[in-house]
């Protein structure tokens, strides 16, 4: 009897097992697809002989790509203005979220309900472009930057987190005569590296995937993301689809360097954030 | 010592007289003056701004100054045949997404929960939610490279010696694209939730019934599924709220002219209508419409898991 359990579980586990191998795999072709083609030659790509490994290795696209001053110069804008905007960010969540955990605040239900209400009404595209305009934003870096400072989710999270902090640890510092300011740099800010190190993250990935703000506030091309680059380059393959052409403006093996460039801060910063993620999804878990 | 009795807003002294309160946590308001100015200047200010959607918008005259003109705009969006396809195309895409996505996370959870297999559980909780963190653009440009004439699937299809499929211009066969796509790029997230949701679970229970008798899947049934009923709910919530609001990127990145007939939703459509043709007042109804809607829904379904005993998210 117990023979046939276990026999019946082994098979369990090794057919499982295998769907969830094959599961991975078919998660991953797609990108492996990407990264062969930008890696193999031109020749190779057009007689349809590259599948999901490169074929006639060769880095030209990736020399293409780099010798385009638009896209090199784009690629290092987008990672100064993610830089600023995730410090501003963070400046912001950490300012809001410190004083709303404090049990004692007075006012801290109201001002806390202010910031859950916008988490359910979206005053939609066009109210917020007439708001970021009137502010004089339209074209500039500020329009990327200052209206997605504070995201109330985020702040849940990060209040969450301070809430969770020992109180006993204030204590000892009020009665030396520690500052409110003092004791969120001395004391809240250490303890909480690990929820500061995640939603910095959340920030950051937003904001280098972004795409809808720059389409909507941004007309000047030296403010172009990467995204926004790519999605010019993409937009020429929509024009030979729409025209039933296999002509196409750009080569393919350009796109998929392009694509790739763009995906590698993220490709390399994943297996380090991955943990944090994990975490940060649990505390937003969490209702506020 | 002499600042023993000082009782600060973390502390559990209450009772206070206002002065002391003041001065000893006015440095706690001077830290929330920044983002109480952020939260009014830019999620409060629009939010008044949706006045425009009653008005006809002067552009000179500023949203203030313009003239009322009640509910024209939102009369007109109900009587234009592109606003109704703009929402029938977003349900469709919406409630699609739930339909084939939904469910596709807590089955893999619930198998990926009962393998031993350390390295294959993390391997695929790793691969599986790398897509999350790629932008729609990147997605786009990696659909286009798998679906496009000369694409993988194609090579693939044309090996065995078949006809090569439209897969990004036959409307049809775009939709189960865009919906693919969505599996792939969101599974991962819904399937650590939910793996988490079953830590949490009682192993003893599904033990008890083991040697009661029962089987795999019916301890998974009645046992798991029970416990992780509370996610569930809260996930499904979630996603019911949203089933007329929908994202901009996606269908927009993923979308071209030949299937814009099913791929043009309200995100798109307000777009289009407002930025692209300036008629910032009308679009400002059709978006006003999507959210007040998206309010009663989340309200509604919320009150619906709460009158069937779960716990709701507000």
């Amino acid at each position: 009897m117990s023979e046939v359990k276990s026999r019946s579980s082994r098979i369990f586990q090794i057919v499982v097992g295998a769907i969830f191998v094959i599961i991975s795999l078919l998660t991953i072709i797609p990108i492996l697809r990407v990264v062969s083609i930008s890696l193999s030659s031109k020749t190779a790509i057009l007689s349809g002989k590259v599948w999901i490994y490169p074929v006639q290795f060769t880095l030209e696209a990736y020399k293409k790509s780099f010798g385009n001053s638009n896209f090199v110069d784009s690629f290092l804008y987008s990672i100064l203005l993610t830089g600023a905007y995730t410090g501003i960010c963070m400046l912001m969540t950490i300012m809001a979220a410190y004083p709303l955990s404090k049990d004692g605040l007075k006012g801290r239900k109201i001002i806390m309900t202010l910031f859950v209400l916008t988490m359910y009404f979206d005053p939609g595209t066009i109210p917020n472009y007439l708001n970021v305009k009137s502010f004089g934003f339209i074209d500039t870096i500020w329009a990327l930057i200052i209206p997605g400072a504070l995201s109330a989710y985020n702040l849940i999270i990060m209040r969450t987190f301070f809430a969770g902090i020992d109180k006993s640890l204030y204590e000892s510092a009020y009665i030396d005569g520690c500052t409110e300011f003092k004791a969120l740099i001395k004391i809240a800010i250490p303890l909480a590296v690990p929820a500061i190190a995640t939603l910095s993250l959340f920030y950051a990935v937003s904001r280098w995937n972004g795409i809808s703000d720059v389409l909507y506030y941004i007309n000047r091309s030296s403010l172009y993301t990467v995204q926004m680059m790519l999605k010019q380059m993409i937009d020429s393959v929509r024009i030979s689809l729409e025209e039933g052409t296999n002509t196409q403006l750009i080569a393919d093996n350009i796109k998929a360097a392009s694509i790739v460039i763009s995906m590698t801060p993220m490709l390399i910063a994943y297996p380090f954030i991955q943990r944090y993620f994990t975490k940060g999804i649990m505390l937003g878990a969490v209702k506020g | 010592m002499r600042n023993k009795k000082i009782p600060k807003a973390g502390s559990n002294i209450h009772k206070v007289s206002k002065k002391t309160y003041l001065k000893n946590n006015y440095q706690l308001y001077l830290m929330l003056i920044l983002p109480l100015i952020h939260l009014i200047l830019f999620k409060y200010r629009p939010m008044l701004g949706t006045v425009v959607a009653f008005k006809r918008f002067n552009i000179f005259a500023g949203i203030w100054d313009s003239e009322w003109i009640g509910l024209a705009h939102f009369k007109e969006a109900f009587s234009s045949a592109d606003f109704w396809i703009a929402l029938k195309n977003t349900l469709i895409l919406n409630v699609g997404d739930i339909i084939f996505g939904f469910p596709v996370p807590i089955i893999m959870a619930l198998f990926l929960y009962e393998l031993n297999n350390k390295i294959i559980k993390k391997s695929t909780q790793l691969i599986l939610y790398l897509p999350n963190f790629l932008s729609w653009v990147i997605i786009a440009g990696i659909v286009n490279q798998i679906c496009s004439n000369n694409g993988l699937l194609n090579g693939v299809i044309k090996a065995f010696g078949g006809e090569s499929v439209d897969f990004l211009t036959n409307p049809v066969i775009w939709r189960i694209v865009y919906w693919i796509t969505g599996i792939w790029q969101s599974a991962g997230y819904g399937l650590i939730i939910y793996l988490a949701a079953l830590t949490g679970t009682d192993p003893s229970l599904s033990e008890a019934a083991y040697i009661d008798g029962a089987g795999r899947m019916k301890r998974i049934w009645f046992i798991t599924i029970p416990q992780i009923k509370g996610t569930i709910t809260v996930m499904l919530i979630m996603q019911l709220g949203k089933v007329v609001s929908i994202g901009f990127d996606r269908p927009y990145m993923m979308s071209n002219t030949l299937v814009k007939d099913v791929s043009e939703v309200i995100s798109t459509y307000v777009y289009n209508v407002g930025l692209q043709s300036a008629r910032f007042d009308f679009a400002t109804a059709v978006g006003l419409f999507q959210s007040v809607v998206g309010v009663i829904l989340i309200l509604i379904v919320n009150t619906m898991a709460k009158k069937f005993g779960e716990e709701g998210i507000l």
